[in-house]
């Protein structure tokens, strides 16, 4: 199989992970995963530049198999001694490893990747001075999107440019390159002795693709619709989850079917494959093919190809994620899931998760809804689920829903339920799918039954 | 790491577009770690990260620029990148002469981790697995994770400082699974100080892991926590991320200067209930918090935030304390030399009070009694803050009694405060953390005696 990297640049990436994988002794396996990027972040506060930040980086992460052991090393820079003592430190630690019959690297599996660049040059050339105005035009329009906005925590421009390579010894090869770029405001509001704060935020592949005023808009609405919040008393609720909230639900459940957290017995859904797990009005998918994701790619982190992996359709569960050793101790080819950076070893995870559109908008779903809540903000994810037993648990900041419309603000309350529970109680999704910075693309879902917690 | 004369040189191009002040900061660190899964020793992993983040300060902006090149050409380049982002309207040469001086902790490291055999660490991990499901056959599966870092940080600036430290922090946590009838459930023990090896002279490893499994066990007999509010009573040691969220990061000076904290204008007034008294303190000696200077150069403080209830102080960075025209209080950290250091907490805890912790929990009537707290977050502009509780019970009737499923806590800061209606007289620290904020995570530590806390309400899902 023959791959043509996109560019000079990925291929002397390329051609450096190769040189690495080369010094491959003849009892083991070596593996070089190289990533090179180039970022600036302008910070804007106050109508001035709080701060600009600019930087090359880039990394090498060194995996080496010997007798079914497996040991690595990383440096944040490709000096050439810093490589040498990287592979040196892989290779002695290995041995302290206990062995696996499935510990290995990839092998390629005949699969082409599906072709994919939506590199664009213009973000790395765009010029520093236009990034500036970026910035201070974002925190001057979230300023004048309502007298109650008393400032702007903070308004970002970022852009970021890399390429990876990745290249072992049984044969594996591969290169990528990506681009993007987004803005973000957090707006501050004020009325009386109550402040609230809310974000807004856009991405796009190219600066073009930046649409600041959505990004103003929801920042302004999000921080000046809350006044007034309270606690409202402990009761039984349905919620509304807008398309980035609905995503995270939807997160939480692609992290539980990695064939790393089944095999090991971490996963509540470990031994329900063919079952209805959830409502069948749910179909997940995790296909980084799909170029609407920000997250699309040729090749996961193991150099194979990106393909689409169903997870659920129609509320049954279909399979789980695999890297290459997770999948060879299941019995079942690598679904090209090995998501990692330099300096961590390849791990199973979701790379572009999507939920299937449902029917109906954001507005009609609300119109069905009798009393519920609308989540506006969810605080303390990561203290609040437990993805073995299922357990959730968090604090939100939102709105009531009365009558099929959006009501008083309501604040310093949890929801909690199950992820098992949660799933089973979807009663609608939206068709109105949303493609989100951080990849995953979702529609607006409604949920029933969670327990609210109040005063 | 380099040499005077360079920084001198480096720091003098930084300052030549007119900047007003100027910072090298240098970073050479060595990670180690080793992780145990499944019954098995999966892997070691050695890293390195060496670099330097070049700042320049004009007005109100800041220039920033870093590079992993540590050469005298390398240092100029990312010198001149910063300089330019941050251009000044004047100009002209500016001569820095550094003047170097020493950071001092208070204690040494016995034990360098970089010089302890591999073959040490992984025994620790057999040993804490095999002692974890020794614990019984409901443990179906077990997780160690050993880890050591070395790092030795080198800062210069254009007011002349001149400083290097080299801290060593050593980690260690058992997670573990029980599964019974109704599901999985899951413990965890985890400890981290700034020391070296000599961690394991403090700690039985077999005993952690038997701690974790216990934990795991215990909740397979849990009933789902109660929704709404009642009293909580927290547990030595617990966890004082209660007060890293409910009041510490809104103390943080850069917040506050921005309008985004709820303690805004509050120095001097009575926020929380007498008695409360809540430290700051990068010198508490070997704990994960500790610092011996921050990451601006500046020596680490003991700084009281809240006295007997009254709020004394915030806490400061460098940038923001120079527009005060104070000193900072050794709170600008940073999470490596790629980041912009900021105002960060350090070890942050709740001084003891005078009553007993049984009698505590005795005059509670009915409420929670959190032994163990998991993370947390807050808003600091409205003050609403979420913890995790990962081993709590019931109290009845005075008495701790059923186990409870984990969940969140949700407050507000101000509110709790003034709730605080017991403490008990058995201070100690808890869990190693790391703190997130925009993105960066450092190190801390926090501490509380067992206290009850009036009212909170709980996101359980039991009626």
């Amino acid at each position: 199989m023959s791959f043509e990297p996109p560019d000079q640049e990925s291929a002397d990436l390329l051609a450096l992970a190769q040189s690495v994988a080369a010094k491959a002794n003849a009892s083991e396996q070596v593996e070089a995963f190289v990533e090179r990027s180039s970022y600036t972040t302008v910070r804007a506060h106050g109508g001035e530049v709080e701060s600009f930040t600019s930087a090359v980086s880039a990394g090498i992460g060194i995996r080496v198999v010997s007798d079914h052991r497996q040991g690595f090393a990383w440096a944040r820079t490709l000096e050439a001694d810093a490589i040498a003592d990287a592979l040196a430190e892989a290779r002695d630690n290995a041995p302290f490893a206990e062995p696996d019959e499935w510990v290995g690297l990839a092998e390629p599996d005949g699969i082409a990747p599906v072709p994919f660049d939506a590199f664009d040059p213009s973000v790395a050339s765009m010029p520093a001075s236009q990034k500036i105005d970026l910035a201070l035009e974002l925190e001057q329009m979230v300023r004048d999107g309502d007298p109650r906005i008393t400032g702007v925590r903070v308004a970002t421009f970022s852009d970021s440019s890399s390429r990876f390579a990745v290249a072992t010894s049984t044969g594996i090869a591969g290169a990528g390159r990506g681009a993007w770029c987004s803005m973000s405001a957090l707006a501050l509001a004020e009325d009386g002795d109550e402040t609230y704060t809310g974000g807004g935020s856009t991405v796009g592949f190219r600066p073009e693709d930046l649409d600041l005023a959505e990004a103003a808009d929801d920042a302004v609405l999000r921080a000046t619709r809350l006044f007034g919040a309270k606690p409202v008393p402990s009761q039984r609720v349905t919620i509304i989850l807008e398309p980035r909230m609905a995503a995270t639900i939807a997160s939480l459940l692609g992290s539980t079917l990695t064939g790393e957290r089944v095999l090991k017995g971490r996963s509540p859904f470990g031994d329900r494959i063919g079952e209805a797990i959830a409502s069948p009005m749910l179909t997940l998918v995790d296909d980084p093919t799909d170029h609407r994701s920000y997250a699309a790619d040729m090749f996961d982190g193991e150099g194979l190809a990106c393909r689409r992996n169903q997870l659920v359709v129609d509320g049954v569960l279909q399979g789980f994620l695999y890297d290459s050793a997770s999948g060879r101790r299941a019995g079942r080819p690598s679904t090209g899931s090995a998501v990692r950076g330099v300096s961590s070893t390849p791990a199973v995870g979701c790379q572009a998760l999507a939920v299937a559109p449902g029917a109906g908008s954001f507005d009609s779903l609300l119109a069905d809804i009798d009393t519920g809540v609308y989540l506006q903000t969810m605080t303390g994810l990561h203290s609040g689920v437990n993805l073995v037993s299922g357990d959730i648990s968090v604090g939100i900041e939102g709105l009531m829903v009365r009558n099929g419309q959006l009501a008083e603000p309501v604040r310093e309350v949890t929801i909690a339920s199950t992820l098992q529970r949660m799933l089973l109680d979807i009663v609608a999704i939206g068709a109105d799918v949303e493609w989100l910075p951080g990849g995953t693309g979702c529609p607006t879902m409604v949920i029933a039954d969670l327990s609210l917690g109040g005063s | 790491m380099i040499e005077q004369s360079v920084l001198e040189e480096v720091l003098g191009v930084a300052m030549r577009t007119g900047g007003e002040f100027a910072e090298v900061f240098a970073e050479d660190r060595r990670n180690a770690s080793a992780v145990l899964d499944d019954g098995r020793v999966e892997e070691l992993t050695s890293g390195r990260d060496r670099g330097a983040g070049i700042r320049v300060v004009v007005g109100d902006t800041t220039g920033f620029a870093h590079t992993a090149d540590l050469t005298e050409a390398g240092l100029i380049a990312a010198a001149e990148a910063a300089a330019a982002a941050a251009r000044g309207g004047g100009g002209g040469t500016n001569v820095v002469a550094l003047d170097r001086r020493s950071a001092s902790r208070g204690y040494d490291i016995e034990t360098y981790p970089g010089n302890v055999p591999k073959a040490r660490k992984v025994e620790l991990l057999g040993r804490a697995n095999d002692a974890a499901r020794a614990v019984g056959g409901a443990i179906s599966q077990v997780s160690v994770s050993y880890g050591d870092n070395r790092r030795h940080i080198l800062v210069a600036n254009s007011d002349g400082l001149f400083v290097e430290d080299d801290t060593v922090r050593t980690f260690f946590a058992v997670s573990c699974v029980a599964t019974g009838d109704a599901g999985m459930q899951t413990g965890r023990e985890s400890v981290g100080h700034t020391i070296g090896f000599e961690m394991f002279d403090m700690y039985d490893v077999d005993q952690l892991a038997r701690n974790a499994a216990d934990r795991a066990l215990t909740k397979l007999a849990a009933r789902p926590a109660p929704s709404g509010q009642m009293p909580v009573v927290i547990g030595s040691g617990g966890g004082g991320v209660l007060f890293h969220e409910a009041c510490g990061h809104g103390l943080e000076a850069d917040l506050v200067a921005k309008g985004a904290s709820v303690f805004r204008g509050r120095v001097g007034q009575q926020v929380a209930s007498k008695g409360v008294t809540v430290v700051d303190d990068g010198t508490m000696e070997r704990e994960w918090g500790n610092i011996a200077v921050d990451d601006e150069g500046n020596p680490a403080q003991r700084n009281v935030l809240i006295e007997d209830g009254v709020l004394t102080d915030y806490m400061w960075d460098h940038l923001r304390a120079r527009k005060e025209g104070r000193r900072s209080s050794g709170n600008g950290r940073r999470q490596s030399y790629q980041n912009l250091p900021m105002v960060r907490m350090t070890n942050t805890y709740l001084l003891a009070g005078e009553e007993d912790p049984e009698s505590i929990i005795a005059s509670t009537p009915k409420g929670v009694y959190v032994k163990h707290l998991g993370g947390g977050q807050v808003n600091t502009a409205t003050g609403d803050f979420v913890f995790g509780m990962t081993e709590a019970y019931l109290i009845e009737d005075g008495k701790i009694t059923e186990p409870l499923r984990e969940g969140n806590l949700i407050g507000n800061g101000p509110e709790v405060l003034q709730r605080i209606d017991a403490l008990g007289n058995d201070f100690a620290m808890g869990p190693p953390g790391t703190c997130g904020k925009d993105g960066q995570g450092v190190p801390v530590g926090d501490g509380v005696p067992t206290l009850r806390v009036s009212s909170l309400t709980i996101g359980g899902t039991a009626a």
